[in-house]
């Protein structure tokens, strides 16, 4: 999949200025960028969410899931896990609920959630359901928006883990999105860094983080807190 | 540029209104002459009258001299009393108006500080006695309507205690009972929503902060809560007293109030057009007036809510 | 239901609504003949045993006449109710489906008209129709449509930009199937109940038509239509208004009420509040002697809540001059709550108990009122999570810092807008003279944070305690801040507590951390043996789950199974045990916080043999 000349405007305010990035099929690309760079306004681009110029080609648009920052926003609440989890399904009736154990064992989770609702879920256990309700619909990418900033650090792990482990079963594209750049660099194998809606740099994820190319990259890895200072 | 936009906003509705207040005429099935002059009235005068009002030009040619009538301070004649519209309004319109705002400003007085109390009293669910009887009470006298807070009134303390005239307007204290019935639902609503702002301030970082600090509850409460909750009870005291100008019809009715109310009831029922429409015309003004005012208020009042608006 | 029947208004406007609709159903049956009988020996008659609200100008019994009238008028409110929720609705959902333009104007005129009183608009209608039930009702119908358009609208538009609705459009899922399976169920209730106290306006306002004798006309009756009729006689025969009078007064209540709790009954519970004053600062259990020359000193600090939730449970924690120690935790540890109760803050229904709390050698539950408002307020500065909410959006920035020097210091106005211009300026904000004067929506983010900073520098402050102070802020600005603070810190030579979920902030900035997990501190180190020197197995996993720029991208990370048990259910032992690899029979009794040496400090029962190991090792 490649973005080429993407630009979204907001009226007068241009929140995505000619990004041009490709996702290289089988990897994940990492988008990093401060509050108001226009990261997550190139998610939803790309999903089709906001209008914009430029192209996304190289995929069928229909093929793009995305996964959401907020696990208490991205389920509808009065739909059971397994309601949300079947909406994107196409199999037929009679297989759907074998479907719906599959991808809820695919993200670690006991398939006996599948009656549960969102509320009776802590957040790690929602945003999992929210990954399976993508993956049920068989996508060529992966949008993953900022999916781990409203979690504990112990369970982003395990959700940052899962991520990894299903490109490598799957072998799936994904745009994964983050201010975090350590959690960036041990997701992606590129790494694209925004900033006031461009992209500055863009490159393999050890080349970003070791040898950084643009000033602004040496200062967002200066400013990222270290253990033992 | 707010203001601008809010100004451009109000000459349009005011248009609107202007055509719908015209409209209004047309849209009566059947001839409104006829209907207002009887079925036994002459053909000959029912005539005479259609074309004295011009109701057989065409439609464009009517709305024009309707519109240009009005930029005159025009408004017609009455259909019974053959008097002037416009003086009806000069004579009537001072009294509505007098009940109306003093019933707000009253209203205000007594809602905002009390809903701060209960607000202030029942803050993370203290004092549940306070907050059950405050919603119970203020939940029943909104639903109780203006009319019927004057008969009781009326009831009380004009027939069986005689403390108060019971209709009319005759000095200071005829003014006592109307203004307590216009008064009575609004309190109780502003009253909520004051201890519901109250309440959602009372949670934010900045009122923690403010206590982190230290300030004194005189200064907590009045310095830092009450501009704040003060935003939405404007927005709020505007619809109170475009509510409370519909409202001051029916206590106007009770009371036999000498207010444009009063003369607008009268007209409807006695099929007297041009009165009712130039009556609904200036009561439209009226809401349209205090809304950009509060609005415009609220936007120098409240920074944050320009920059939302825009 | 249960839950409707909780509040007294809730069984008030039930029972007065199944009054209501009793009457309304069996009324014309059971009175319906009596309420015709004409008796013209017995006309306008005042109030007797025999007619209790006496009777009307043909003898016709009035209470009979309010009894079987009820079934005519709360039909009339049925239909004007259905003909503004039809509208209504239409009017809201039009903007969804019509092209983008066409949309907006529909938006615009239902704005337009939610502004004009519904009386007005009925009255307005009432003129078009003449005079009648007919016209009255689709009058008083049309005057609520926008306000049920609008709140159809704002419904439906914050349920459609929800992720969920995003979400299922990525699936495509069709429309139909978005509007029926997401859309409506979230909207639908909240409309229904607000149908319920429309019922109740519908009742009133038709009532109020018919009594100005624009509504129901003769024969038929309606309950206004009768308080019509009886209002002439008032000042005669009270009476003959107050029946029906009582009657609409008591619908429209019990509609009102009813509406009102059924919305109370399915908002969510609200969340207890964390931010109001307690009343009563620490109140000593077991008393031992607070650290000499420390800043803040706490023994055994303990907060409860009356339903048994307890989010800190005996946490002690002292604080030397020019030491910066950070409290790290996940959600739901407590850290925020120890912040709260050392800053006086825990909300009402929580009570904070201690061995001993003292700022600066004074033990704050022996202090007069007084003098305790004017330790807290000058020695101690609080900073917390989110700046944009951290300032009084009403007041200039400037003022709500000079306020601390007026009320506490008694400095004169002018002397305490010097001061907070010159602590805006310690703090590195730019052309403080004007920065002061401004409201706080003109400052960024940072800027805010530097200024509640500077809010702390107002008195001479000995203690600091920032809660998640960068958490909201973007890196480069939290590294800025980070410095602000330690810089600040050295300066005023104070302690600083800061309260981060982030070890890897925590290590940056402070000199000593303190690692709590359900409301107890479980380990407390130097920041310089933090990467090698943790022994507390779950401090190990935290430092283990936490991706740096060194982490091996080959290897999964380290993630801790099941989850923190809430402060309502903390059990009597360890309460790590359950997600603890090192886990055996001797952790059902809770390991106490064990000094090993004069920095280091670990409540697990394994650690002693883990430290054995290292020495050895």
């Amino acid at each position: 999949m490649i973005i080429e000349g993407m630009t979204v405007r907001f009226g007068t305010f241009t929140a995505v200025d000619d990004v041009t990035l490709e996702v290289p099929p089988g990897s994940i690309v990492g988008l990093v960028g401060e509050s108001g760079s226009g990261k997550s306004t190139v998610a939803k681009a790309v999903c089709g969410l906001v209008p914009y110029t430029g192209r996304v080609e190289g995929l069928d648009p229909r093929r793009i899931q995305m996964v959401f920052q907020d696990p208490y926003a991205s389920l509808n609440p009065r739909m059971t896990v397994g309601a949300s989890v079947a909406e994107g399904l196409s199999v037929p009736k009679a297989r759907r609920a074998a479907e719906i154990e599959r991808l809820l064992s695919l993200v670690s989770l006991p398939t006996g959630l599948a009656g549960r609702y969102p509320r009776e879920l802590s957040g790690g256990q929602r945003q999992r359901v929210a990954i399976a309700r993508a993956l049920g619909a068989e996508p060529s990418l992966l949008v993953a928006d900022e999916i781990t900033s409203a979690l504990d650090v112990s369970v982003q792990g395990a959700v940052l883990n899962l991520i990894r482990s299903l490109r490598a079963e799957l072998n799936l594209s994904m745009l994964f999105i983050s201010h975090n750049l350590a959690v960036v660099r041990y997701v992606s194998d590129v790494v694209a860094v925004m900033r006031k809606g461009r992209l500055v740099e863009v490159g393999p994820a050890e080349e970003v983080v070791g040898s950084p190319k643009h000033d602004y990259t040496r200062e967002l890895l200066e400013a990222v807190p270290r253990l033992g200072g | 540029m707010f203001a601008v936009r809010r100004l451009i906003r109000f000459l349009v509705s005011l248009a609107v209104l202007v055509v719908a207040s015209f409209a209004m005429i047309h849209l009566i099935p059947g001839d409104p002459i006829r209907a207002a002059l009887g079925m036994n009235a002459p053909p000959e005068l029912v005539a005479q009258r259609r074309a004295d009002l011009g109701l057989d030009d065409p439609i464009p040619t009517q709305l024009l001299a309707y519109i240009k009538q009005l930029l005159s301070g025009e408004f017609g004649t009455s259909f019974i009393s053959r008097e002037p519209v416009g003086q009806i309004i000069v004579d009537r319109l001072p009294n509505t108006l007098a009940l109306a705002a003093l019933a707000t400003v009253f209203a205000l007085l007594v809602a905002v500080p009390l809903g701060m109390w209960a607000g202030i009293r029942t803050e993370n669910g203290r004092n549940r006695g306070t907050e059950i009887g405050f919603t119970s009470t203020t939940g029943a006298a909104v639903a109780v309507p203006e009319f019927l807070y004057s008969i009781g009134l009326v009831v009380v303390f004009a027939v069986t205690l005689g403390w108060f005239p019971p209709a009319g307007r005759d000095g200071v204290i005829s003014y006592v009972l109307p203004i307590l019935s216009l008064a009575i639902g609004p309190i109780a609503m502003v009253a909520r929503v004051a201890r519901v702002e109250t309440l959602r301030e009372l949670s934010t970082d900045y009122i923690r902060l403010a206590r982190a600090k230290r300030l004194p509850a005189s200064r907590l409460y009045f310095r830092h809560l009450l501009p704040n909750t003060l935003t939405a009870t404007l927005t709020i005291g505007g619809l109170l007293l475009t509510g409370l100008i519909a409202g001051s019809l029916l206590v106007e009715y009770v009371f036999a109030w000498p207010g444009l109310g009063m003369r607008m009831v009268e007209s409807i029922t006695m099929k007297d057009y041009p009165v009712a429409q130039a009556i609904i015309l200036v009561y439209g003004g009226i809401v349209l007036v205090v809304n950009l005012v509060v609005d415009l208020l609220l936007a120098k009042l409240d920074p944050k809510s320009t920059i939302k608006e825009a | 239901m249960r839950h409707l029947l909780r509040t007294p208004s809730g069984v008030i406007g039930l029972a007065l609504v199944a009054v209501t609709l009793v009457i309304a159903a069996v009324g014309p049956a059971i009175w319906g003949q009596e309420a015709e009988t004409v008796n013209a020996a017995a006309a306008l008659q005042g109030s007797s045993a025999e007619h209790p609200l006496g009777t009307d100008h043909l003898g016709r019994d009035i209470l009979a006449r309010v009894l079987a009238g009820g079934q005519f008028t709360v039909a009339l409110a049925f239909l004007a109710t259905a003909i503004g929720a039809g509208l209504g609705t239409l009017l809201g959902v039009l903007p969804a489906v019509l092209p983008r333009r066409a949309g907006r104007l529909v938006t615009g005129a239902v704005n337009a008209l939610v502004a004009f009183p519904a009386l007005l608009l009925a009255m307005f209608t009432a003129v078009i129709s003449g005079l009648g039930a007919k016209g009255a009702v689709l009058g008083i119908g049309i005057a609520f449509a926008p306000s049920i358009a609008r709140l159809t609208q704002t419904l439906s538009a914050s349920v459609a930009s929800a992720d969920y609705v995003a979400a299922a459009r990525l699936l495509r899922v069709p429309r139909w199937r978005i509007a029926t399976r997401h859309v409506l169920p979230n909207i639908g209730e909240p409309i229904i109940l607000n149908l319920t106290a429309a019922l109740g306006s519908s009742l009133v306002a038709m009532s109020g038509m018919s009594f100005l004798g624009l509504g129901v006309q003769p024969p038929s009756y309606d309950w206004g239509r009768l308080l019509f009729d009886g209002f002439s006689r008032i000042y005669v025969d009270p009476m003959v208004a107050i029946g029906p009078a009582i009657a609409i007064v008591a619908a429209g209540i019990g509609f009102n009420l009813l509406g009102e709790a059924l919305a109370r009954s399915v908002a969510r519970a609200p969340v207890g509040g964390k931010q109001a004053v307690g009343k009563g600062a620490a109140m000593p259990s077991s008393g031992e002697e607070p650290v000499e020359g420390a800043v803040l000193s706490v023994k055994d600090l303990t907060v409860t809540f009356p339903d048994g939730v307890t989010p800190v449970r005996g946490l002690s924690l002292t604080i030397m001059p020019g030491e910066i120690v950070g409290l790290v935790g996940e959600s739901g540890s407590g850290k925020s709550m120890t912040a709260n109760a050392v800053g006086g803050l825990v909300a009402y229904p929580g009570v904070v108990t201690a061995g001993h709390m003292s700022l600066c050698g004074e033990e704050l539950s022996t202090l007069s009122e007084a003098k305790r408002r004017k330790l807290l307020g000058t020695s101690m500065a609080m900073v917390f999570q989110d700046p944009m909410a951290s300032l009084n959006p009403a007041l200039k920035v400037g003022g709500q810092l000079a306020e601390v020097s007026l009320v506490h210091q008694g400095a004169k106005r002018p002397a305490a807008w010097a001061r907070a211009i010159d602590r805006l300026r310690q703090v590195h904000i730019p052309d403080p003279e004007k920065r002061a004067r401004q409201h706080p929506h003109e400052f960024s983010g940072g800027m805010r944070q530097r200024a509640v900073i500077a809010m702390g520098l107002m008195g001479t402050p000995r203690l600091l305690i920032a809660d998640e102070p960068t958490t909201a802020l973007d890196v480069t600005v939290q590294r800025q801040i980070l410095k602000l603070l330690r810089e600040v810190s050295a300066e005023a030579g104070a302690g600083a507590l800061f309260i981060s979920h982030d070890i890897a902030v925590v290590s940056e900035l402070c000199d000593r951390v303190v690692v709590m997990y359900a409301g107890r501190v479980v380990e407390e180190l130097p920041v310089a043996d933090l990467v090698d020197g943790a022994s507390h197995p779950y401090t190990k996993a935290l430092l283990a789950s936490l991706p740096d720029m060194e982490t091996d991208r080959d290897k999964p990370l380290a993630s801790i199974p099941g989850h923190q048990p809430s402060p309502a259910d903390v059990g009597e032992g360890c309460a790590f045990a359950s997600r603890c690899a090192l886990a055996t029979d001797r952790c059902v009794e809770r390991p106490p916080l064990t000094r090993y040496d004069a920095a280091h400090a670990v409540a697990c029962w394994h650690a002693e043999t883990r430290k054995a190991e290292v020495a050895i090792g």
